[in-house]
Protein backbone atom coordinates (compact mmCIF):
# COMPACT_ATOMS: atom_id res chain seq x y z
CA UNK A 1 0.00 0.00 0.00
CA UNK A 2 2.92 2.50 1.01
CA UNK A 3 4.35 1.55 -2.62
CA UNK A 4 1.73 2.54 -4.36
CA UNK A 5 1.17 5.97 -2.73
CA UNK A 6 5.15 6.31 -3.45
CA UNK A 7 4.47 5.32 -7.24
CA UNK A 8 1.14 8.12 -7.74
CA UNK A 9 3.49 10.93 -6.12
CA UNK A 10 6.98 10.21 -8.51
CA UNK A 11 6.78 12.29 -11.43
CA UNK A 12 5.63 11.30 -14.39
CA UNK A 13 8.36 10.45 -16.97
CA UNK A 14 9.01 13.21 -19.82
CA UNK A 15 9.21 12.18 -23.26
CA UNK A 16 11.25 14.57 -26.02
CA UNK A 17 8.34 16.60 -27.26
CA UNK A 18 8.42 17.94 -23.40
CA UNK A 19 11.52 17.83 -22.58
CA UNK A 20 12.84 20.29 -25.18
CA UNK A 21 10.34 22.83 -23.72
CA UNK A 22 12.58 22.67 -20.52
CA UNK A 23 16.02 23.32 -21.73
CA UNK A 24 16.40 27.01 -21.95
CA UNK A 25 15.13 27.69 -18.44
CA UNK A 26 17.38 24.68 -17.57
CA UNK A 27 20.36 26.25 -19.15
CA UNK A 28 19.29 29.26 -16.82
CA UNK A 29 18.94 27.42 -13.53
CA UNK A 30 15.76 28.64 -14.23
CA UNK A 31 13.74 24.68 -13.47
CA UNK A 32 11.94 23.76 -10.21
CA UNK A 33 13.84 20.99 -8.65
CA UNK A 34 11.63 18.57 -9.59
CA UNK A 35 11.64 19.65 -13.21
CA UNK A 36 15.48 19.26 -12.80
CA UNK A 37 15.24 15.98 -11.73
CA UNK A 38 13.14 14.92 -14.87
CA UNK A 39 14.49 16.66 -17.77
CA UNK A 40 17.75 15.08 -16.05
CA UNK A 41 16.58 11.22 -15.85
CA UNK A 42 15.39 11.98 -19.95
CA UNK A 43 18.98 13.52 -20.44
CA UNK A 44 20.39 10.79 -19.08
CA UNK A 45 18.96 7.72 -21.27
CA UNK A 46 18.08 10.19 -24.22
CA UNK A 47 20.88 11.12 -26.67
CA UNK A 48 19.21 13.07 -29.23
CA UNK A 49 17.87 15.26 -26.24
CA UNK A 50 21.70 15.73 -25.23
CA UNK A 51 22.43 16.73 -29.25
CA UNK A 52 19.45 19.18 -28.88
CA UNK A 53 20.15 20.75 -25.53
CA UNK A 54 24.08 21.20 -26.61
CA UNK A 55 23.12 22.84 -30.19
CA UNK A 56 21.18 24.90 -27.88
CA UNK A 57 24.16 25.68 -25.53
CA UNK A 58 26.36 26.39 -28.41
CA UNK A 59 23.97 28.61 -29.82
CA UNK A 60 23.48 30.91 -26.88
CA UNK A 61 27.35 31.06 -26.34
CA UNK A 62 28.06 32.12 -29.95
CA UNK A 63 25.42 35.21 -29.32
CA UNK A 64 27.03 36.69 -27.33
CA UNK A 65 30.65 36.99 -30.33
CA UNK A 66 31.00 40.18 -31.89
CA UNK A 67 30.62 40.60 -35.83
CA UNK A 68 32.93 42.34 -37.91
CA UNK A 69 30.17 45.22 -39.51
CA UNK A 70 28.65 46.51 -36.70
CA UNK A 71 29.34 49.69 -37.17
CA UNK A 72 29.47 51.68 -40.28
CA UNK A 73 32.17 54.45 -40.61
CA UNK A 74 29.55 56.89 -41.52
CA UNK A 75 28.08 56.31 -38.00
CA UNK A 76 30.77 55.95 -36.07
CA UNK A 77 32.40 59.46 -37.46
CA UNK A 78 28.99 60.81 -36.38
CA UNK A 79 29.31 59.59 -32.71
CA UNK A 80 32.75 60.51 -32.70
CA UNK A 81 31.63 64.34 -33.24
CA UNK A 82 29.38 63.96 -30.63
CA UNK A 83 32.05 63.66 -28.50
CA UNK A 84 34.04 66.12 -29.54
CA UNK A 85 31.68 69.07 -29.57
CA UNK A 86 30.72 67.19 -25.92
CA UNK A 87 34.84 67.81 -25.55
CA UNK A 88 34.85 71.34 -26.75
CA UNK A 89 37.61 70.31 -28.77
CA UNK A 90 37.95 70.44 -33.00
CA UNK A 91 35.23 69.85 -35.43
CA UNK A 92 35.45 66.05 -36.61
CA UNK A 93 33.78 66.35 -39.68
CA UNK A 94 37.20 68.86 -40.61
CA UNK A 95 39.26 65.97 -40.19
CA UNK A 96 39.64 62.43 -42.04
CA UNK A 97 42.23 60.72 -39.47
CA UNK A 98 41.81 57.24 -37.83
CA UNK A 99 39.93 55.59 -40.82
CA UNK B 1 40.38 45.89 -22.39
CA UNK B 2 37.01 45.68 -20.27
CA UNK B 3 34.17 48.37 -19.61
CA UNK B 4 35.77 49.49 -16.54
CA UNK B 5 39.02 50.51 -18.11
CA UNK B 6 37.23 52.10 -20.77
CA UNK B 7 34.86 54.28 -18.51
CA UNK B 8 37.70 55.29 -16.69
CA UNK B 9 39.77 56.49 -19.72
CA UNK B 10 36.61 58.48 -20.87
CA UNK B 11 36.44 59.94 -17.66
CA UNK B 12 39.63 61.27 -18.82
CA UNK B 13 38.65 61.92 -22.44
CA UNK B 14 40.37 59.52 -24.35
CA UNK B 15 39.00 59.76 -27.49
CA UNK B 16 39.96 55.78 -28.36
CA UNK B 17 38.22 54.51 -25.31
CA UNK B 18 35.04 56.68 -26.23
CA UNK B 19 35.26 54.94 -29.68
CA UNK B 20 36.05 51.46 -28.53
CA UNK B 21 32.52 51.79 -26.37
CA UNK B 22 30.58 52.76 -28.99
CA UNK B 23 31.70 50.03 -31.27
CA UNK B 24 31.38 47.46 -28.69
CA UNK B 25 27.33 48.76 -28.27
CA UNK B 26 26.11 50.04 -31.43
CA UNK B 27 24.69 46.79 -32.65
CA UNK B 28 22.94 45.55 -29.16
CA UNK B 29 21.55 49.32 -28.82
CA UNK B 30 20.51 50.25 -32.46
CA UNK B 31 18.21 47.13 -31.89
CA UNK B 32 16.98 47.69 -28.52
CA UNK B 33 15.99 51.05 -30.09
CA UNK B 34 14.36 49.72 -32.54
CA UNK B 35 11.70 47.65 -30.32
CA UNK B 36 10.53 51.10 -29.29
CA UNK B 37 10.57 53.48 -32.96
CA UNK B 38 9.85 52.44 -36.01
CA UNK B 39 12.81 53.18 -38.19
CA UNK B 40 16.48 52.78 -38.60
CA UNK B 41 17.42 56.04 -38.68
CA UNK B 42 14.99 56.68 -35.55
CA UNK B 43 17.04 54.37 -34.06
CA UNK B 44 20.84 55.66 -34.85
CA UNK B 45 19.31 59.34 -33.45
CA UNK B 46 18.32 57.94 -30.03
CA UNK B 47 21.93 55.89 -29.85
CA UNK B 48 23.24 59.46 -30.42
CA UNK B 49 21.09 61.06 -28.01
CA UNK B 50 22.15 58.24 -25.24
CA UNK B 51 26.11 58.71 -25.74
CA UNK B 52 25.63 62.26 -25.39
CA UNK B 53 23.75 61.52 -21.91
CA UNK B 54 26.50 59.28 -21.20
CA UNK B 55 29.44 61.67 -21.61
CA UNK B 56 26.83 64.11 -19.11
CA UNK B 57 26.18 61.51 -16.55
CA UNK B 58 29.54 59.80 -16.46
CA UNK B 59 30.98 62.04 -13.81
CA UNK B 60 28.30 60.99 -11.64
CA UNK B 61 27.86 57.11 -12.55
CA UNK B 62 27.95 55.62 -8.82
CA UNK B 63 28.63 52.06 -10.05
CA UNK B 64 25.36 50.44 -8.36
CA UNK B 65 25.23 48.50 -11.21
CA UNK B 66 27.51 47.72 -14.39
CA UNK B 67 28.46 50.01 -17.07
CA UNK B 68 26.48 47.96 -19.64
CA UNK B 69 23.14 48.01 -17.27
CA UNK B 70 23.43 51.41 -17.02
CA UNK B 71 24.03 52.25 -20.74
CA UNK B 72 21.13 50.16 -21.17
CA UNK B 73 18.73 51.96 -18.95
CA UNK B 74 19.87 55.57 -20.28
CA UNK B 75 18.98 54.14 -23.98
CA UNK B 76 15.41 52.71 -22.83
CA UNK B 77 14.65 55.70 -21.13
CA UNK B 78 15.55 57.96 -24.45
CA UNK B 79 13.95 55.16 -26.71
CA UNK B 80 10.88 55.35 -24.67
CA UNK B 81 10.32 58.81 -24.77
CA UNK B 82 10.83 59.76 -28.35
CA UNK B 83 8.94 56.32 -29.42
CA UNK B 84 5.55 57.23 -27.51
CA UNK B 85 4.49 58.69 -31.09
CA UNK B 86 5.84 56.11 -33.82
CA UNK B 87 5.84 53.25 -30.91
CA UNK B 88 4.31 50.16 -32.57
CA UNK B 89 2.40 47.93 -30.51
CA UNK B 90 4.29 44.68 -29.61
CA UNK B 91 1.39 41.99 -28.91
CA UNK B 92 3.12 39.15 -26.55
CA UNK B 93 1.52 35.91 -28.09
CA UNK B 94 1.23 33.35 -25.45
CA UNK B 95 -0.42 31.07 -27.30
CA UNK B 96 0.82 27.24 -27.39
CA UNK B 97 3.89 28.00 -30.27
CA UNK B 98 5.71 24.64 -30.08
CA UNK B 99 9.00 25.19 -30.04
CA UNK B 100 10.01 22.37 -32.34
CA UNK B 101 8.07 21.47 -35.27
CA UNK B 102 5.42 18.58 -34.10
CA UNK B 103 6.19 16.54 -37.52
CA UNK B 104 9.49 16.33 -35.35
CA UNK B 105 8.05 14.01 -32.99
CA UNK B 106 5.93 10.91 -33.65
CA UNK B 107 3.06 9.97 -31.54
CA UNK B 108 4.37 9.55 -28.26
CA UNK B 109 6.27 12.42 -28.70
CA UNK B 110 9.99 10.99 -29.58
CA UNK B 111 11.98 12.44 -31.82
CA UNK B 112 11.51 10.53 -34.97
CA UNK B 113 13.56 13.15 -37.16
CA UNK B 114 16.56 14.21 -34.07
CA UNK B 115 18.78 16.79 -34.23
CA UNK B 116 22.55 16.43 -35.67
CA UNK B 117 25.28 17.95 -34.13
CA UNK B 118 26.30 20.99 -35.69
CA UNK B 119 29.92 20.13 -35.06
CA UNK B 120 31.52 17.53 -33.28
CA UNK B 121 35.06 18.67 -33.89
CA UNK B 122 36.59 19.16 -30.03
CA UNK B 123 38.76 21.91 -31.74
CA UNK B 124 36.11 24.32 -32.44
CA UNK B 125 37.72 26.95 -34.08
CA UNK B 126 37.50 26.31 -37.31
CA UNK B 127 33.29 26.25 -36.90
CA UNK B 128 32.80 28.47 -34.59
CA UNK B 129 33.83 31.43 -37.15
CA UNK B 130 31.27 30.79 -39.55
CA UNK B 131 28.26 29.67 -37.15
CA UNK B 132 28.53 32.21 -34.93
CA UNK B 133 28.03 34.22 -37.87
CA UNK B 134 24.95 32.47 -38.54
CA UNK B 135 23.95 32.69 -35.35
CA UNK B 136 24.23 36.34 -35.55
CA UNK B 137 22.51 37.13 -38.69
CA UNK B 138 19.54 34.48 -37.49
CA UNK B 139 19.19 36.70 -34.10
CA UNK B 140 18.74 39.64 -36.42
CA UNK B 141 15.93 38.09 -38.21
CA UNK B 142 13.46 37.70 -35.34
CA UNK B 143 10.73 39.10 -34.65
CA UNK B 144 10.12 41.69 -31.55
CA UNK B 145 10.11 41.03 -28.63
CA UNK B 146 12.03 38.04 -29.44
CA UNK B 147 15.10 40.09 -30.72
CA UNK B 148 15.27 42.76 -27.72
CA UNK B 149 14.85 39.67 -25.07
CA UNK B 150 17.79 37.68 -26.83
CA UNK B 151 19.95 40.80 -27.38
CA UNK B 152 19.87 41.88 -23.82
CA UNK B 153 20.50 38.55 -22.21
CA UNK B 154 22.42 35.87 -24.70
CA UNK B 155 24.46 38.91 -26.56
CA UNK B 156 25.29 41.20 -24.03
CA UNK B 157 24.38 38.77 -20.86
CA UNK B 158 22.55 41.01 -18.50
CA UNK B 159 20.04 39.04 -16.08
CA UNK B 160 16.61 37.90 -16.84
CA UNK B 161 15.37 40.65 -13.99
CA UNK B 162 17.55 43.03 -15.64
CA UNK B 163 16.12 42.39 -18.85
CA UNK B 164 12.37 42.23 -17.28
CA UNK B 165 12.90 44.95 -15.39
CA UNK B 166 14.31 47.48 -18.71
CA UNK B 167 11.74 45.98 -20.99
CA UNK B 168 8.78 46.19 -18.65
CA UNK B 169 8.24 42.26 -18.58
CA UNK B 170 7.50 39.88 -16.14
CA UNK B 171 10.51 37.53 -15.36
CA UNK B 172 8.37 34.63 -16.15
CA UNK B 173 7.68 36.71 -19.77
CA UNK B 174 10.98 36.94 -20.27
CA UNK B 175 12.20 33.24 -19.34
CA UNK B 176 8.87 32.25 -22.19
CA UNK B 177 10.15 34.92 -24.93
CA UNK B 178 13.80 33.58 -24.45
CA UNK B 179 12.93 30.27 -24.72
CA UNK B 180 10.80 30.62 -27.68
CA UNK B 181 13.80 33.08 -28.93
CA UNK B 182 16.47 30.27 -28.49
CA UNK B 183 14.48 27.55 -29.91
CA UNK B 184 13.88 29.61 -33.07
CA UNK B 185 17.31 30.67 -33.28
CA UNK B 186 18.43 26.84 -33.06
CA UNK B 187 16.10 26.23 -35.37
CA UNK B 188 16.96 28.61 -38.21
CA UNK B 189 20.79 27.40 -37.57
CA UNK B 190 19.80 23.89 -37.94
CA UNK B 191 17.66 24.87 -41.19
CA UNK B 192 21.03 26.47 -43.05
CA UNK B 193 24.50 24.78 -41.08
CA UNK B 194 25.82 22.59 -43.05
CA UNK B 195 27.28 19.89 -40.57
CA UNK B 196 30.93 19.69 -40.70
CA UNK B 197 32.58 16.63 -41.95
CA UNK B 198 34.66 15.65 -38.50
ZN1 LIG C 1 14.51 12.85 -25.68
Amino acid sequence: MGGAAIVKLRPSPLVCRQAVELMSDYLDGALSGRDTRRLEKHLAVCESCRTYLEQLRLTISLSGSAGPDDLEPAALAELVDVFRKFRGGPDASSENDHA
Amino acid sequence: MDDLTLVTRLLDGDEVAFRDLVTRYHRSLVRIARYYVVSESSAEDVVQETWLAVLRGLANFEHRSSFKTWLFSILVHRARSSGVRERRTVTLDFSNESTVAESRFDQRGVWCEPPVPFTDAVDSRLTNGPLAALVRECIAELPEPHQAVITLRDVEGLSTTEVASLLELSDANVRVILHRARARVRTAVEARWEVQPS
